[in-house]
């Protein structure tokens, strides 16, 4: 085609051509559906991009239109196209309908109101308003009517309500829908087309009422006021109404037997919309509202959807009752409807009424819980919620077996809330405790990593109020996580129970099957795998940890040691040595709890005494149980020989409780010898370069107390080191050892090991002693015994 | 009121889609995307109403979908519209289709998607139902090609050529040739000699 620019048509005539014409369109879309991968197709997008962008450099009017068309098919494959944008703009000036209907297109598409292009388009718009042909008419209003901005509709808003009342009808109708975006975009020019309202709800031709009343509705929604002025033609409305189901067959408008059933819609949404809050309005469409719902034939889909409108309509306007359950029978046929999407529609409906209308809701209550069986997940969805809406007291027991059993089956997706929903239900309308509780625990047990966490110090909560169920549940809760610990709410709950219930799970008390051998183990021995478990969360565990610390008191068992002996581990035992052996000096060391109790009854275990008196002790940091200690000094008889006694090795067992320290320290062993008393002190052995000294000190407190303190010196070349000393007194007396200050002696006398001992001689015999030494001097073991005799009168006077 | 319309086949490529709101291209393709994306995983045997995706307005909106052979007609929906209308209309611009594409299929609506979007301004404009009577739209859009048409001209004549060819019955043009009447004279081929 020749357009106005010179060169194409030189070119032409002479068969030169400036350029080649651009690709049809179907042209394109044939080489990009052969395009066999995505980067193929982008590369022949991209030329024709080019091609297309020179030609509209070019000025080209001929194929204007053309490039368009392929650039609004490529945007829609999702590559841009704004360059073309202003392109449209001159398609939509340009004279030929063509043009202008791909411009326009065009501009619906690829144009928005952010645009400052789309200004542009508004005086073209406006001449396009008063073509005379009405195709270019109804393309400009149909463009208004979609993408129109708020400066766009003032200023043409005018010319749309003067179409409104042209004499075709085609006009008229687009001019209606476009008034209807006019009104979304400046509510306030609502007024302005109100007069005209009047004619087109009288008007004959279905697609204008159509749209005038879809232009009511619009109005009504957006201003209150304008409910009181369409009131009025309610009346008028239900005989259009009446007309059109009435009427006999007319082809024109006729959907699978019924007349024009998007009008008949249309119109019911209408009368909702008006009858809302009024009587008089709503008495004036009872009568219609039955011949409807009782007229129209259900086979198709058609007559569903009016059915449905129906009986939306009849629930939101103060209907009679009479109508209402006619519509509640009606939502009841509908869940029995073959057609699945009929289903759908029933449920959300009578979910909105079931507050309103329970009763009548009530009756189909079967049929209801029958959905939750259907296939469809959305359907299942919609009766779950509905069934939980449904219940009250009388039919909770019924109503919570089916719920339960729908959450034995149901998806995943759906246990957090069936569960929810059980739960809430129980606690409103539980008819007792018992079965309240066994309820929770089912779904506990079926469903409990669904449960929310919320549930879990609720739930916990009920339990302990119910007094006479303590057993019961704690031995329910107990036997369903000796089974699977791997729902966290249900082995927390039951934790929590066993905790502090442990005590009714001990044989007597069982009412169930007794536990297998002893009973507090194996409860433990549960709780220690619950703690250790990888499938146990943080929060279980913590569960756990108070559970069995509540255990250790409500438990008397002798197996606590085992117990106990975990705890370190968690606490990160604090293996401080100094600060125990400070401890052992001084305190009197609580629990025996630990290994200790089997050494200390065990003679050959001497060697290690003094092993365990510089261990650092972890029973320091846990509070025990006071055993009873063994008597201070399994003493010897001097004239048994070598076995040496345990002496009462301080740090392991308590002192006598004669022997209860006041907090004298005794004075430092330099000053022993010449000491209050004025004991003399001795040497008690010397050889090959050990010497040991003793000075003595009596207690003030106590005058059978005889405080000894050793001193060990080494005056050979070479240090000793390793140094342990043991000692044993006769039986009348008793010793102490207290820790020493060291365990090498070093060379040349440079320095000193010292030791305190305590006496206690409450016989006032004279004062013998054993002693037992063991060191490392010049690489070899050397153990030395002896014995004391020579102590001063004084010391034990 | 509709808030889109889209066309996708089994696939996912999109075939048709009109947004009667405002959102960016990029935002565009995504709800294509993710329509489809939900839409293609449904049964067959389930209902024609899902939930809509986060990107389409959530709660409130709903897509109402239909398959036919190898084609998805997905509305996309606020509540003010009623479900199963909605599936009628969908019913209605299938029809349409069909009447004037002529027993319409996927390659139909590939090569001429400008035709369709004509169609389918005639139904639903702003978002608003406009008209549902099939003939109606059927003459308005006849009457508007008819009127490209004419202004085509010189440019349009290989495509007139072939619509004439295309309305020309062949198989009914030989029953008016009389082949009887014609007698061939086979000339005296020896005179050649």
């Amino acid at each position: 085609m020749i357009g106005d620019r010179g060169e194409i048509v030189v070119g032409l005539r002479f068969g030169l051509c400036k350029m080649p014409a651009p690709v049809r369109l179907r042209e394109l879309i044939r080489t990009i559906r052969a395009a066999r991968t995505q980067a193929e197709e982008r590369e022949v997008i991209q030329k024709e991009c080019a091609l297309i962008r020179s030609s509209f450099r070019e000025e080209d009017n001929t194929y204007r239109c053309r490039n368009v068309a392929k650039l609004i098919y490529m945007h829609m494959l999702g590559y841009p196209a704004h360059f073309g944008q202003l392109e449209c703009l001159k398609l939509i000036a340009s004279q030929r309908f063509t043009d202008k209907r791909i411009g326009y297109l065009g501009a619906m598409l690829l144009l928005d109101e952010r645009q400052d292009v789309h200004l542009l388009m508004t005086n073209c718009l406006k001449n396009d308003l008063s073509h005379s042909t009405q195709f270019v008419q109804g393309l400009s209003l149909c463009t208004l009517g979609c993408m129109g901005s708020s400066d766009m509709c003032r200023d043409l808003a005018g010319e749309v309500e003067k179409l409104l009342k042209n004499s075709n009808s085609y006009i008229r109708k687009k001019a209606a829908l476009a008034a209807v975006h006019v009104i979304r975009k400046v509510p306030e020019l609502l007024e302005m087309f109100l007069p005209a309202t009047k004619n087109l709800l009288n008007d004959k031709n279905h697609g204008v009422l159509h749209a005038a009343v879809v232009l009511v509705i619009e109005m009504c929604k957006h201003s209150p006021d304008t409910h009181a002025y369409f009131r009025k033609v309610v009346p008028q409305l239900v005989k259009s109404l009446k007309n059109l189901i009435m009427s006999g067959y007319s082809p024109e408008h006729d959907v699978s037997g019924i007349s024009d059933p998007f009008l008949q819609v249309q119109i019911l949404r209408l009368l909702r919309m008006l009858g809302k809050s009024d009587d008089e309005a709503s008495e004036q469409m009872n009568d219609i509202l039955a011949q409807v719902a009782t007229n129209t034939e259900t086979s198709k889909n058609v007559g569903n959807a009016i059915l449905y409108e129906t009986v939306l309509t009849v629930m939101d306007i103060k209907s009679e009752s009479g109508l209402r359950v006619l519509a509640v029978n009606i939502l009841g046929r509908f869940l029995l409807n073959n057609d699945k999407n009929i289903r759908y529609v029933a449920l959300t409906s009578l979910l909105k009424m079931v507050q309103t209308d329970h009763n009548a809701v009530q009756r189909h209550r079967s049929t209801i819980v029958d959905c939750l069986t259907d296939i469809d997940v959305s359907i299942r969805r919609r009766a779950m919620n509905l069934c939980f809406a449904l219940v009250n007291g009388s039919n909770v027991r019924g109503m919570m077996k089916e719920m339960q059993y729908f959450l034995d089956h149901c998806d995943t997706e759906f246990k957090a809330d069936c569960a929810s929903g059980i739960f809430l239900a129980a606690e409103k309308y539980a008819p007792n405790k018992r079965w309240h509780i066994d309820t929770i625990m089912r779904v506990l047990t079926t469903a409990g990593s669904y449960v929310r966490d919320d549930s879990v110090p609720l739930l916990i909560q009920l339990i302990s109020s119910a007094n006479s169920l303590h057993t019961f549940n704690v031995q329910r809760l107990y036997q369903a996580i000796r089974v699977d610990i791997s729902q966290q709410p249900l082995v927390q709950v039951a934790l929590w129970c066993i905790g502090e219930y442990g005590d009714l799970l001990l044989p007597g008390r069982f009412d169930v099957e007794p536990l297998v051998q002893d009973p507090e183990e194996e409860v433990l021995d549960v709780l220690e795998n619950i703690l250790q478990s990888s499938l146990s969360a943080l929060t279980t565990r913590e569960y756990a940890l108070t559970a069995i610390m509540k255990l250790s008191t409500r438990l008397q068992s002798s197996t606590k040691p085992a117990l106990l002996e975990r705890m370190p581990l968690i606490q990160k035992s604090a293996a401080n040595g100094p600060v125990n052996a400070v401890v052992n000096g001084e305190e009197k060391e609580e629990g025996g709890s630990f290994p200790a109790p089997e050494q200390l009854s065990q003679q050959a275990q001497v060697n290690n005494l003094l092993d365990l008196l510089d261990d650092s002790n972890p029973a320091a940091s846990v509070p025990q149980e006071n055993k009873v200690p063994q008597t201070g000094g399994e003493l010897l008889d001097l004239l048994d020989g070598l076995s040496l006694p345990d002496s009462q090795s301080s740090g392991r067992s308590d002192a006598q409780p004669q022997l209860v320290l006041d907090g004298i320290v005794p004075p430092s062993p330099q000053n022993a010898a010449n000491v209050k008393q004025g004991i003399p002190s001795i040497i008690a052995y010397d050889q090959n370069g050990l010497k040991i000294e003793f000075s003595f000190e009596q207690s003030k407190a106590n005058t059978n107390m005889l405080f000894i303190t050793l001193r060990a010196s080494n005056s050979t070349e070479m240090d000793m080191s390793n140094f342990v000393l043991q000692a044993a007194v006769p039986k009348s007396f008793q010793l102490q050892l207290m820790s020493p200050s060291g365990s090498i002696i070093p060379a040349r006398n440079s320095g000193a090991v010292t030791q305190l001992m305590r006496v206690l001689n409450s016989q006032k015999h004279p004062l013998r002693m054993r002693l037992k030494f063991m060191y490392n001097h010049r690489e070899a073991p050397i153990e030395v015994m002896a014995d004391v005799n020579e102590f001063p009168p004084q010391a034990w006077e | 009121m509709i808030k889109a319309i889209l066309i996708f086949n089994n696939h996912g490529k999109p075939r048709l889609s009109k947004f009667y709101e405002h959102y960016s291209e990029d935002t565009q393709q995504q709800i294509i995307r993710e329509t489809f994306h939900l839409v293609s995983k449904r049964d067959e045997n389930v209902c024609n109403f899902l939930e809509g995706g986060m990107l389409i307005g959530g709660a409130d909106n709903k897509l109402i979908y239909r398959h036919y052979a190898t084609l998805y007609f997905v509305f996309c929906v606020d509540s003010s519209e009623s479900e199963l209308g909605i599936l009628d209309l969908i019913q209605v611009f299938v029809e349409t289709l069909d009447k004037c594409f002529e027993n319409v299929c996927e390659l139909d609506l590939i090569f001429h998607v400008d035709k369709v979007h004509n169609i389918l301004a005639e139904m639903v404009m702003g978002g608003m139902v406009l008209e549902t009577n099939m003939n109606e739209i059927v003459t308005q859009i006849d009457a508007q090609n008819k009127m490209e048409k004419s202004e085509a001209g010189l440019a349009g004549a290989p495509a007139r050529a072939v619509s004439a060819v295309k309305n020309m019955n062949l198989p009914e043009m030989p029953r008016n040739i009389n082949i009887g009447d014609i007698s061939i004279k086979v000339p005296n081929l020896p005179s050649f000699k």
